[in-house]
C-alpha cells in the first residue's frame, strides 16, 4: 500500500471552503489507483465540529488549540509536516487559495519537498501519478512528475468536482498535539467586505463586464441588459480596480465564487483568476472582439464582435419580446 | 486759435500740458517697463526669425483683421474702432507735439482740412461702431462675452474723444464764424445747430473741447495698461510673434529634460505664453468654438490664458498687500485644475478663430507635461502610456499582430523594409487593431491594389507615430516613439508615406526630420483623388448621394485639406451637403489630445461627437455620413448608437465608398444588372 | 525603514506563448519578459512605505531580457539601488532563485537589520515550484504574510500590520514583528507612471550593481515532462450574423433553457 495522501482542509471562519472538498475528491480519485490511504488534516481552534464533514477521507488528524484560531501558514506547515512525519505521509495536498497561498511552498522549503503549484490535473500511469500544471496565466499546461513517493501539491481552485469530496459518514477522527514555537504572525481582525447594494451570489442571471468594455460609460449597457434579464451587474479585478463597480460585485479569485443560472461575459477575457470564480454557471455566454479569447473555450455560446453593436440589439429585442 | 495759450488757474496751458503729458506718459512707461520685465522672466523662445513672414502675417491680420470679421456683428465695427483708433492716436501725437514744442512749425492736425474730414468722417463710423458694441453688449450679448465695467467705461471714454472732436470742430466753427465746408460736414451741422451760442462762450468751448481730448487720451493712457484693453497695445506684437508652425508643430526650443518636465509655475512659460494673456480681448470667439466648453468640460480656453494673466500678475505687480508673505497659489492646483487641462481635444478650434493670434492649445500641453512628469496621469491613460512604451500601440497588443489584417483578410502586400515601393502606407494603431476598423483598412489596401499603385508596409516595424503621445504631454515617450519610427524608416525604401489617420498624417508630416529634412507626406484622400484623377481607378457609383463630409482637425484646420476629400466625393457621383459647421470650423469628435483614451467627466452635457450626428441628421436626406480618419470611425458610429439615430443615418470611411464604386466596376456586367 | 524588494521576470502573456522543440520550454523565438502585475504593486508598495517612514528601497532582480528597462524604471520612480544578479542562463525554478536572492541579500547585511522589510510579488505566473517569499521566509526565518493589499507599520518600525485578501472581498488583518516578507498581491495605490523623461535620466545617472549569481544545483525533486498548449475541452458556439440574428439566436437559447 502506498504512502497515505495528507490533504490540508481548508476552513475560514467555521466552514470548510469548497476547496477541502475539491482536494478530498482528487485524493479520493488518485488514491482509487494507487491504493493510498487518504488523511484529512484539521488545524485551527474549535474546529472539531468540521472534522465530521470530512469523510471522503479514511481518517482525520484534527490539532485544536486555542491559540491556532485564524492560523497562520506557518503554523499550519508546521502542523502539516509534523503530522507528515507521524503518519508517512507521501503527498501532501494544499489549496491553491488566496487563504492558503505560501503554506504547500513553505511546507516544501522546510521539509525539502519537491513542490508542484498550479495542478489542475492528475493522471495515473504505471501506479505513478503526473500531475498537470497550469503556467503562464493558463497559455501554457506542464506534465511534472516527482522523482520519489514524497511531495507537496498545492490544487487549482476549481480544477477538481468538489462531489467527489463529500461523504455522508464521518471519518475517524485522531486528535494531534503541535510543536511550535510562538506564532511570528498574529491574526488581529477580519475586514469586512463593504456591503453591496447586491448580493451577485444570489442571483440567476449576472452580466459580467471585463477589460473590454472600455469605458465607464458604456456599463449602461450591461446595467440595461441586466434589467431586461432581471439580473445584475458584476465585474473582473481590472474593472474593480479601475473604480467602475464596488468591491462586492468582484467575481474571480479575490471576489466572489457565483453560479448563476445564466453568465454573460462581456469583454472578458477569461483569465484563470476570473474563470476560479465563475466556472460553475449553467450557462455562458461570452462576447469578445477576439476570438483567440480564452473565454470561449469553456463557454456555451460565443459572439466575436463589438459589444457597442450587440448588446443594444439584444437588449432591445428582449425588450421587445417581453412587453 | 492755440488752445495752449491759456491761462488755467495761473499757470500757462503749455505747462499744464507738460505736467500731464509727463505724468500720463511716466505711469505709462513704468507699467510697460514692469510688464516686459515680467515676460524677460520667463522662459526664452525665439519669435525673431522669419522677419519676413513675420511683417506679412502682421500686415495682413493687423491692418484686414480678417479674423474679426468672422463674427458679422462686430467685424466691422471693430473694424471701424480700430482704424478710427489709428488716425485719433496718430493725430493725438502729432497734436501733442504741437502744443509742447510751439518752435516745431507745423500746424494742428485739424487745421489740415483733409485730417479734418478724416476726423470728423471716423468720428461718426466710430460713433457709429460703438452704438453697436454697445447694443451687442446689452441686448445680444453672445455666450462668453466678458461683460465688464470695464469693457463698458471703455465704450464710454472713446465716445467723449469722438464727441470731443466733433463739438471742437463745430465749436471753432461757430467761435471764428467760418462759413459751412466740406471738410468739415459734421462740424458744420453741428455749427449750425449751435449757432446761437455767442463767439465767446464757442471759443471757450472749442478749447474745452481740446483739452478735454486731450486728458481723456492721457488719462486712457494710464488706464489702457491696467486694463483689458492692454489688448490694444499687445495684440499687434502678439500676431507679429505668433508662430505659424504650432500647434501642427510642439517642438520648442530648450533644453529637452526642461520641456519634457512643462510649466508647473509662471517663470517656467515662455514669455509668449505669458505675453497671450496681456493681448487676450476677451471677446469670447475661443469659447464659443471649444467643443470641449460646449460638452460641458471644464474648459474654456479663454479662461487659459486669462487665468496666466491674473495669476501673473497677481502674483507679482499688482500682489495685493494683504496677500504678501502668504503662499503664492500654485500654477495647477490653484490657478488650473486638472479637469480644465485634460478636457482639451487640441482640436485647434479656439487658435483657428483667436483673432489675436493666441496660442492655448500648446499652453495647456505644457501644463500636461508637468502633470504627466509627476505622474498625476488618469489610470486609463497610464495603461495606454505603458503599451505604447511597452509594445508601441495604445492597444497593448503585441507588434506581431500589427498586420494581422493583412493576413485574415488574405491580402498580399510588400514589406518595405524588403524590397523598394513608391509609397509607404503608415497606417497607425486604429486602423491596424480597431476590430471595428479591420475591414475598412482591408478595403483601401484593396482601392490602392486596384489602382496598381506600388505600395508596402513596416509590418511589426511599425510604431504609433506619437501624435496624441506628445499632445498628452508625454514628450519623452513621444522621442522614443518618434526615434524607433525614424529608425524603422532609415531602413525601408520608399518615395512618399501614405497614412490614413489625419493625426498620424500631422505628426509625420510636421514633426519628423530626417537629415533636418521633412518626410514627404499623403493623406490617403490626397492619394485617392489623384489616383481618381489620373483615371487609374476604375469606378462605377452604386448610389448619388446625399452625403456629408466631416473634416477632421488634423486634416482640416491643422492641415488645410479640405478640398481632396471633396473631389473624391464629386468624382463618385455623391451629391454633398455640406453641415453647417464644415471646412475650418469643423467641429471635432472628442478624439483628439488624447481625449479618446480618457474618461469622460460626470458633468458632461454632450459629447462633441454626439452634438455632431445630430446637426448632420438634420441635413434633409443625408443618411451617410462621410469621414476620414479611423478614429472618426470609432467616434461617431458610438454616436450614432448613443444619439439613437442607428438606420437614419450611417458612418463611413471614404475608403469604403470608394471600394464600392471600384468593386462595382470590376464586377462582369451581370453584377450590374442584378 | 530598509526596504528590499526581490524582483522576478516572467514571460510575458501578451504575446504569442510557444512551446520550444524540446517540448519542455519555451520557445524562445516570441518571447519576450516583463514583470508580473504583482511584483510592479511590490514595487509601489515599497515607495509608498518609503514616502511615509523614510528608509531606502533596494531591488534584486535576476538578470533576464529587458531587466534593465524594469529596473531603470523603479529607480526613476523612487528605488535608491538596484542589484542585478547575472549568470543564470535561462530562469531557474524557484529554490533556486530563492537561494541565489538570499546568498545576494545575506552579502549585502548580514544579519539583516531589525527595520528591514522584503517584498515580493505574491505570486508569478511560472510559479511551477513554488512562490518566492516563503522559500525565503524559510531561509531567513522570518514571519511571512501572502496575498497582502496593505501594509502599515507600527511600534516605530519594529511591526508591520498587514492587510490579506482572502476571497469574496473578506479580508484580513494581521501583526508582524520585523524584519519579515510580504508577497504582495495590491499596492494601497495603483502603481504609479513615470515619464520616460525620468528613465532616461535614471539611466544617466543611476547605476545597476552586477553580481554574479550564486547558483545552486537545482533539487532534484521534480521532473519536467512536457509542455503544451492547453486543448480546449470545448469550444463555444459562435453565433454568427449582424447583431439582430445573434439577439434573435441568443433568445431562442435562453428561451429553450427557460430563462426568459
Amino acid at each position: 500500500m502506498a504512502n497515505p495522501i495528507l490533504v490540508l482542509a481548508e476552513h475560514l471562519r467555521g466552514s470548510l471552503t469548497e476547496v477541502t472538498f475539491e482536494m478530498l475528491g482528487a485524493a479520493r480519485a488518485l488514491a482509487q489507483s494507487t491504493g493510498a490511504p487518504v488523511q484529512a488534516l484539521l488545524v485551527g481552534s474549535g474546529v472539531e465540529p468540521l472534522a465530521a464533514q470530512l469523510g471522503a477521507a479514511d481518517s482525520v488528524l484534527l490539532v485544536d488549540r486555542p491559540d491556532l484560531a485564524n492560523p497562520s501558514s506557518e503554523q499550519v506547515s508546521l502542523a502539516a509536516e509534523q503530522a507528515a512525519g507521524k503518519t508517512g505521509a507521501g503527498l501532501i495536498f494544499v489549496a491553491g487559495t488566496n487563504v492558503s497561498t505560501g503554506i504547500g511552498t513553505l511546507l516544501a522549503a522546510r521539509a525539502k519537498l519537491p513542490l508542484v503549484n498550479f495542478c489542475r490535473e492528475i493522471k495515473v500511469a504505471d501506479g505513478r501519478p503526473t500531475f498537470v500544471s497550469q503556467l503562464f496565466g493558463g497559455k501554457v499546461f506542464a506534465e511534472v512528475r516527482m522523482a520519489g513517493d514524497r511531495g507537496v501539491v498545492s490544487l487549482y481552485p476549481g480544477a477538481f468536482r468538489a462531489e467527489a469530496g463529500r461523504a455522508d459518514k464521518a471519518a475517524p477522527v485522531e486528535r494531534c498535539d503541535l510543536q511550535a514555537p510562538p506564532a511570528k504572525v498574529r491574526f488581529r481582525r477580519f475586514v469586512e467586505p463593504e456591503t453591496g447594494d447586491v448580493d451577485i451570489t444570489r442571483q440567476d442571471v449576472l452580466v459580467a463586464v471585463g477589460r473590454g468594455i472600455q469605458s465607464q460609460d458604456n456599463l449602461a449597457l450591461a446595467e440595461e441588459l441586466a434589467q431586461v434579464l432581471k439580473g445584475a451587474v458584476c465585474a473582473s479585478r481590472p474593472v474593480i480596480d479601475q473604480g467602475w463597480l464596488p468591491l462586492s460585485r468582484q467575481v474571480g479569485k479575490s471576489g466572489m465564487s457565483v453560479k448563476p443560472r445564466l453568465y454573460i461575459a462581456l469583454g472578458i477575457s477569461g483569465a484563470p483568476e476570473h474563470w476560479e470564480g465563475m466556472q460553475s454557471s449553467r450557462l455562458i455566454i461570452a462576447f469578445n472582439t477576439d476570438p483567440k479569447a480564452p473565454i470561449f473555450d469553456g463557454s456555451q455560446y460565443g459572439v466575436c464582435g463589438d459589444l457597442l453593436d450587440y448588446v443594444p440589439a439584444l437588449t432591445e429585442k428582449l425588450k421587445a419580446r417581453s412587453s | 486759435m492755440d488752445p495752449v495759450q491759456i491761462s488755467l488757474l495761473g499757470v500757462p496751458g503749455r505747462a499744464v500740458l507738460w505736467a500731464l503729458a509727463i505724468a500720463a506718459f511716466g505711469v505709462f512707461g513704468w507699467r510697460i517697463y514692469q510688464l516686459v520685465g515680467l515676460l524677460r522672466q520667463g522662459r526664452f523662445e525665439n519669435r525673431f526669425d522669419r522677419l519676413g513672414w513675420r511683417v506679412g502675417h502682421f500686415l495682413r491680420n493687423v491692418l484686414l483683421q480678417p479674423r474679426i470679421f468672422n463674427e458679422r456683428s462686430i467685424g466691422l465695427p471693430h473694424f471701424l474702432i480700430f482704424w478710427g483708433f489709428v488716425l485719433y492716436a496718430g493725430c493725438f501725437n502729432w497734436g501733442l507735439i504741437r502744443g509742447l514744442l510751439p518752435f516745431v512749425p507745423i500746424p494742428y492736425p485739424d487745421e489740415v482740412p483733409v485730417v479734418r474730414l478724416f476726423l470728423e468722417l471716423f468720428a461718426v463710423l466710430v460713433l457709429a461702431g460703438l452704438g453697436v458694441a454697445l447694443a451687442r453688449r446689452l441686448f445680444f450679448p453672445p455666450k462668453y462675452l466678458h461683460l465688464s465695467f470695464d469693457a463698458n467705461l471703455i465704450l464710454f471714454l472713446i465716445a467723449v474723444l469722438m464727441l470731443s472732436n466733433l463739438f471742437g470742430s463745430a465749436f471753432t466753427q461757430v467761435a471764428e464764424g467760418s462759413p459751412a465746408t466740406g471738410w468739415a460736414p459734421f462740424g458744420s451741422l453741428l455749427a449750425a445747430a449751435l449757432s446761437g451760442v455767442s463767439k465767446g462762450a464757442a471759443h471757450s468751448l472749442a478749447i474745452a473741447m481740446w483739452w478735454l481730448h486731450m486728458i481723456v487720451v492721457l488719462g486712457f493712457l494710464v488706464y489702457l495698461p491696467y486694463s483689458k484693453h492692454l489688448h490694444l497695445l499687445a495684440s499687434p506684437f502678439n500676431v507679429f510673434f505668433n508662430n505659424p508652425e504650432l500647434p501642427a508643430d510642439l517642438t520648442l526650443p530648450g533644453a529637452p529634460a526642461e520641456i519634457s518636465a512643462g510649466a508647473s509655475r509662471w517663470q517656467e512659460l515662455t514669455w509668449k505664453q505669458l505675453f497671450g494673456g496681456f493681448s487676450c480681448a476677451e471677446c469670447g470667439r475661443c469659447d464659443r468654438s471649444c467643443p470641449a466648453a460646449a460638452a460641458g468640460f471644464p474648459l474654456q480656453p479663454q479662461q487659459i490664458i486669462q487665468k496666466v494673466k491674473q495669476h501673473l500678475l497677481a502674483t507679482t505687480i499688482d500682489q495685493p498687500r494683504s496677500a504678501a508673505g502668504s503662499p503664492a497659489p500654485s500654477l495647477i492646483g490653484d490657478v488650473f485644475t486638472e479637469g480644465e487641462i485634460w478636457a482639451c481635444t487640441t482640436c485647434m478650434a479656439c487658435m483657428n478663430c483667436c483673432a489675436v493670434w493666441n496660442e492655448q492649445v500648446p499652453l495647456i500641453v505644457t501644463l500636461r507635461r508637468h502633470l504627466v512628469s509627476q505622474g498625476q496621469v488618469e489610470r486609463t491613460v497610464q495603461d495606454m502610456l505603458a503599451n505604447l512604451t511597452r509594445y508601441g500601440n495604445s492597444f497593448g497588443k503585441s507588434d506581431r499582430m500589427r498586420a494581422k489584417w493583412v493576413q485574415s483578410g488574405g491580402l498580399k502586400i510588400k514589406d518595405a523594409r524588403k524590397e523598394p515601393v513608391e509609397y509607404l502606407w503608415f497606417v497607425g494603431d486604429y486602423a491596424s487593431f480597431d476590430p471595428r476598423l479591420e475591414e475598412i483598412t482591408r478595403k483601401t489596401a484593396r482601392v490602392f491594389q486596384a489602382a496598381s499603385l506600388d505600395f508596402g508596409l513596416l509590418f511589426e516595424g511599425e510604431r504609433n507615430a506619437g501624435n496624441d503621445v506628445r499632445r498628452v504631454g508625454e514628450e519623452g515617450l513621444f522621442e522614443l516613439l518618434r526615434d524607433r519610427n525614424l529608425q524603422t524608416l532609415a531602413k525601408a525604401r520608399f518615395q512618399k508615406i501614405v497614412t490614413t489617420d489625419p493625426h498620424t498624417y500631422n505628426t509625420l508630416k510636421h514633426e519628423y526630420r530626417v537629415d533636418g529634412r521633412p518626410l514627404e507626406v499623403v493623406h490617403y484622400t490626397e492619394l485617392l483623388d489623384q489616383l481618381i484623377r489620373d483615371g487609374r481607378l476604375p469606378l462605377k457609383p452604386r448610389s448619388n448621394g446625399p452625403v456629408t463630409y466631416h473634416d477632421p482637425c488634423y486634416l482640416g484646420r491643422y492641415n488645410r485639406i479640405y478640398d481632396p476629400p471633396r473631389r473624391v466625393l464629386a468624382a463618385l457621383g455623391l451629391e454633398l451637403r455640406e453641415m453647417p459647421r464644415h471646412r475650418d470650423t469643423s467641429y471635432c469628435c472628442g478624439a483628439g489630445g488624447g481625449r479618446i483614451w480618457m474618461e469622460d467627466t460626470a458633468d458632461v452635457k454632450e459629447r462633441p461627437a454626439e452634438n455632431r450626428i445630430r446637426e448632420a441628421a438634420a441635413l434633409e436626406g443625408v443618411r451617410t455620413f462621410v469621414v476620414a480618419c479611423p478614429k472618426d470611425i470609432a467616434m461617431f458610429r458610438d454616436a450614432v448608437k448613443t444619439t439613437g439615430q442607428e438606420g437614419r443615418i450611417a458612418v463611413q470611411d471614404i475608403a469604403e465608398l470608394v471600394w464600392d464604386a471600384v468593386e462595382n466596376a470590376m464586377t462582369p456586367a451581370k453584377g450590374a444588372t442584378a | 525603514m530598509n526596504i528590499v524588494v526581490l524582483l522576478k521576470m516572467v514571460p510575458d502573456t501578451v504575446e504569442e506563448l510557444n512551446v520550444g522543440a524540446d517540448g519542455r520550454s519555451l520557445d524562445a523565438e516570441f518571447l519576450r519578459y516583463k514583470l508580473g502585475d504583482p511584483d510592479e504593486h511590490a514595487i509601489e508598495q515599497a515607495l509608498l512605505l518609503k514616502e511615509k517612514h523614510g528608509g531606502t528601497v533596494t531591488l534584486v532582480a535576476l538578470d533576464a531580457p529587458e531587466v534593465d528597462d524594469v529596473l531603470f524604471t523603479a529607480l526613476a520612480k523612487g528605488a535608491d539601488r538596484a542589484i542585478k544578479l547575472t549568470g543564470a542562463e535561462s530562469p531557474p525554478g524557484t529554490p533556486v532563485l530563492a537561494q541565489a536572492v538570499a546568498a545576494c541579500v545575506r552579502g549585502v547585511w548580514n544579519p539583516l537589520p531589525a527595520d528591514t522589510l522584503i517584498l515580493c510579488g505574491s505570486y508569478a505566473i511560472d510559479d511551477l515550484e513554488g512562490e518566492l517569499a516563503p522559500w525565503l521566509a524559510t531561509a531567513f526565518e522570518i514571519p511571512l504574510a501572502m496575498v497582502v493589499a496593505g501594509v502599515q507599520i507600527e511600534d516605530g518600525g519594529r511591526k508591520a500590520v498587514v492587510t490579506r485578501e482572502f476571497f469574496g472581498g473578506l479580508r484580513g488583518e494581521f501583526e508582524l514583528d520585523l524584519p519579515a516578507i510580504l508577497g504582495i498581491q495590491s499596492a494601497e495605490k495603483p502603481p504609479r507612471y513615470v515619464p520616460i523623461a525620468k528613465v532616461r535620466a535614471a539611466m544617466k545617472s543611476a547605476r545597476i550593481d552586477s553580481q554574479a549569481a550564486e547558483l545552486p544545483e537545482p533539487p532534484a525533486g521534480l521532473e519536467l515532462g512536457r509542455m503544451a498548449k492547453p486543448e480546449a475541452a470545448g469550444h463555444a458556439q459562435m453565433l454568427e450574423g449582424d447583431p439582430d440574428k445573434v439577439a434573435d439566436q441568443i433568445i431562442e437559447v435562453l428561451a429553450q433553457q427557460s430563462l426568459i
